[in-house]
């Protein structure tokens, strides 16, 4: 088991670099000078090339990249092109708002999505089953805006229950403001979840060992922890990357509730052109996807020995 | 005993509920449209919505605005300068008088030793305090300054390259941040940002970036007909327009910036207050003047400028919008007299292009350069379909490339030659004309094309030359409004642009919210403003 850890932890390294190169070639190859967006409208030319001189941006690509990934490997990000702050510190704060979103989300879709979709994986084509599908269906295809829209109009506008916007200073307001977010937010990973789940309990119940196991007369509680036992690697590689996209944040709930986490900077920085944020957020990410990946792949195997032959 | 408990307990929560109302009788909450808290070291970023809120707010300039009245067009006054003049001798020779007994919120003294020190941080690279963002933003204001030094602790003399008589309408954008707090803070802007030190009538008391700033009066200002009389003024970054329409709806915030028209029905229905007032603003087409430009034939431009029916637009707007006369508003102090008249007269467009030599059989097609939305672009996509619809009655086919501000605003700098504007024979934006140079000479000096200016469309005409150096040659006041007038009035004969409409700056409030004047600029005095 150890050494199946650290090969895959060793396989993270090609794939980190792998990252910074397409991150950093991507957002050069994209249109718009990162100098001109940020610079007053009338700015000379010779102050243009000042602040181009002042974030390195006159330096040829390829240097540029190395400089960056060599700044990246002491744990420098760089500083915002638009505010002069560290990267590093924009990141961990609105990493930290979003986390409280994403794990709020993760908790409810997890367990609703588990729930609805053992439910009616369990009793598949019954009643329980149609209804379960029909709400995780509507989960997967509502558009997340106009739910958040919906929600702040009902609970905020209309029946004044919960805040419309914004963070809040102490626990007690951030958990008030967080709610209308993460209800949002939920919707898609219980609707992706349960379907999910459905699919692979309604598989597994249909599989051989399930019918040999009822015809020794089992109890269903002892043949459900069979199922259990078998569908989990799936429904783990599932979880794992819905918490991935929740990590990631959205950028149109963040927009929507004002919410500062990383979906809200990413807009933020698109539109200003701020590379270093933008580099530096989706190199965060994809570090975050690689980890989860691995802690992943670490509970299959942990949960299915055939997986550490692989 | 037992029954002093309850009343104590009583008189305690009374207490708490009393001090609670009398603390939120003054905090005002403003929803802004920024995505972030606009720069706070005294050269804002966020175009005109930063000097707005972080900007005239925590900071003075030389120059100051006087936004005090709603009712006529806003004009520069004193500021830290009590009074300045021109050397009758050396029209580039122009000197100071400060104001005295002016302290930064760090408490130190505004001297003209602080003035040369700020005017260092945008134009002396050898400076420990210059910044090439700084520069970058508001620097390009004093560029026709050449020299400058304070003579005595109360007096400066700066001189400037040529004779510039807009000098002092420069000025009122170039803020004068502390050198004292500068060097307590270790000679860092970012921390400076963070705990900012200006003369303004408010002063920061916390930043919280993408989330909040929290500004509190300053009560040691200098004028004290602007003491603030806000306990506290909030100011929160809200770029989705119904996100912060919801805000003010669940009482969130006191006070929003650009309400959506469809919204204000129902914000008014709520009890909110409207206001608006024509502001110098100007939405518009920057045509292209290069040679294969369509657009260099007089009678094309006038018959597009009676083409477009501003009332419609005005209406598609909620009614929030001042239908284009020219480039100004109508009764600006430098409007002039033009003999052209921007109207809707479809029949005469129809005779005008006619005498081009267009018509339904002979059709011009044509590019423009717009954006889906940006500071002061209003709705650009129903309007810029408007606008499509009413050109094609006249014979002109508009083609759109729709691209994000940004990228716009790139397109915008690098001039109608450049090649990523190759095909493009016009541009979607949105001026403000406030000060002579932004609303006039920026747009019509031959010179200033890219990368020298935003002249985008490589317009050159001889006498408008020698009438933009007559206005930066003339120091009276009266006379010189009086050559900005024959500028404009030349801009509209010569139907420079495609004219629409000016933007009205609708804001939404609660009814708390007492004493709000909506100056005629886009800056606002929120001294007098309290919430009650």
């Amino acid at each position: 088991m150890l050494s199946y850890f650290l090969r895959r932890v060793l396989y993270a390294v090609p794939i980190a670099v792998g990252v910074t190169l397409l991150v950093f070639m991507l957002l050069h190859m994209a249109p718009g000078d990162p100098v001109n967006a940020v610079a007053g409208p009338d700015a000379p030319a010779d102050v243009v090339e000042a602040l181009r001189r002042a974030y390195g941006f006159d330096k040829p690509l390829p240097y540029q990249y190395l400089l960056y990934l060599g700044r990246v490997l002491t744990g420098d990000l760089g500083v915002s092109v638009a505010t002069g702050r560290a990267v590093a510190g924009e990141l961990a704060q609105a990493f930290s708002n979003t986390l409280v979103l994403a794990l709020g989300a993760a908790l409810i879709g997890f367990v609703a999505g588990i729930g609805l979709g053992g439910v009616a994986g369990w009793h598949k084509g019954t009643i329980v089953d149609h209804l379960a599908t029909v709400v995780s269906l509507v989960g997967v295809s509502v558009p997340h805006y106009w739910l958040g829209m919906v929600l702040v109009i009902l609970m905020a506008v209309e029946a004044n229950l919960l805040p419309a916007m914004g963070m809040g200073s102490t626990p007690g307001e951030q958990l008030r403001h967080a709610l209308l977010p993460v209800l949002t937010m939920a919707v898609i990973p219980t609707g992706i979840v349960a379907r999910s789940v459905r699919a692979a309990v309604g598989e597994t119940l249909e599989r051989e060992f399930v019918q040999a196991l009822k015809a020794k007369g089992l109890r269903r509680g002892a043949i459900m922890l069979h199922v259990v036992r078998n569908v989990s690697p799936t429904i783990v590689a599932v979880l794992g990357l819905q918490f991935g996209y929740l990590l990631g944040g959205s950028i149109l709930i963040e927009t929507v509730f004002s919410w500062p986490g990383t979906g809200f900077l990413l807009n933020e920085a698109i539109f200003k052109r701020d590379l270093p944020i933008l580099q530096g957020i989706i190199l965060m990410l994809a570090l975050f996807f690689v980890l989860l990946n691995l802690l992943v792949d670490v509970a299959q195997a942990a949960l299915d020995p055939r997986m550490r032959r692989a | 005993m037992t029954r002093g408990i309850p009343k104590s307990l009583f008189l305690a929560a009374a207490l708490a509920l009393t001090a609670g109302t009398a603390q939120a009788q003054g905090i005002l909450r403003i929803g802004m449209t920024a995505t972030d808290v606009p720069l706070t070291h005294g050269s804002p970023d966020n175009g005109f919505e930063g000097f707005r809120f972080t900007g005239y707010t925590m900071y003075d300039a030389l120059v100051n605005w006087d936004l005090s009245a709603a009712d006529k067009p806003s004009v520069i006054k004193p500021g830290l300068a009590l009074s300045w003049a021109v050397d009758p001798a050396d029209p580039t020779k122009w000197t100071f008088k400060l104001r005295p007994g002016v302290k930064f919120h760090d408490g130190s003294d505004f001297d003209a030793a602080a003035v040369v020190w700020n005017f260092d941080k945008l134009l002396n690279k050898d400076a420990p305090q210059f910044d090439a963002r700084q520069a970058s933003l508001v620097g390009f204001r004093i560029a026709s300054v050449a020299s400058y030094k304070a003579v005595d602790a109360l007096t400066l003399e700066v001189k400037t390259k040529a004779p510039d008589s807009f000098l002092p309408y420069q000025l009122s954008f170039i803020l004068m941040a502390g050198p004292a707090q500068f060097e307590k803070l270790g000679r860092d802007w970012v921390k400076f940002a963070a705990q900012p030190s200006g003369t303004g009538p408010f002063k920061l008391d916390k930043l919280v970036p993408r989330e909040r700033a929290v500004l509190l009066p300053f009560k040691d200002y200098w004028d004290k007909g602007r003491v603030a009389k806000l306990d506290r003024l909030e100011l929160i970054p809200m770029p989705e327009a119904n996100t912060r329409t919801a805000a003010l709806l669940s009482g969130q915030v006191d006070f929003i910036e650009a309400p959506p028209p469809d919204t204000i029905p129902r914000l008014k229905s709520s009890g909110m207050q409207i206001t608006s007032n024509p502001y110098p603003h100007i939405w518009s087409y920057h045509l292209s003047r290069l040679p294969d430009s369509p657009w260099n034939d007089i009678r094309v431009r006038k018959a597009a400028n009676l083409a477009v029916d501003r009332d419609g637009i005005k209406d598609l707007l909620g009614g929030y919008a001042v239908p284009a006369k020219g480039h100004l508003l109508p009764g600006s102090t430098w409007f002039g007299k033009p003999a052209f008249e921007v109207k809707y007269d479809l029949a005469a467009a129809k005779k005008l292009m006619a005498e081009a030599g267009f018509g339904p059989d002979k059709r011009i097609k044509t590019k423009i350069l717009i954006s889906a939305s940006g500071s002061g672009q209003m709705q650009p996509l129903p309007m810029n379909e408007f606008i499509q619809e009413n050109l094609k009655e006249i014979g002109i086919d508009v083609e759109f490339e729709v691209v994000d501000f940004t990228t716009l605003t790139n397109r915008w700098r690098a001039g109608a030659k450049n090649d990523q504007n190759a095909g493009i024979t016009g541009m979607n934006y949105s001026y403000a004309i406030v000060d002579p140079f932004n609303a006039l000479v920026r747009y019509v000096k031959s010179d200033l094309h890219a990368p020298n200016g935003v002249n985008w469309g490589y317009y050159a005409d001889k006498d408008m030359d020698a009438l933009v150096a007559e206005a930066q040659n003339t120091f009276v006041p009266e006379k010189q409004d009086e050559v900005l007038g024959k500028i404009h009035a030349k801009m509209v004969d010569d139907a420079l642009f495609l004219w629409v409409v000016h933007d009205v700056a609708p804001r939404a409030m609660t009814a708390k919210v007492k004493n709000f004047v909506q100056a005629r600029n886009w800056f606002l005095d929120l001294t007098t403003v309290s919430v009650q």
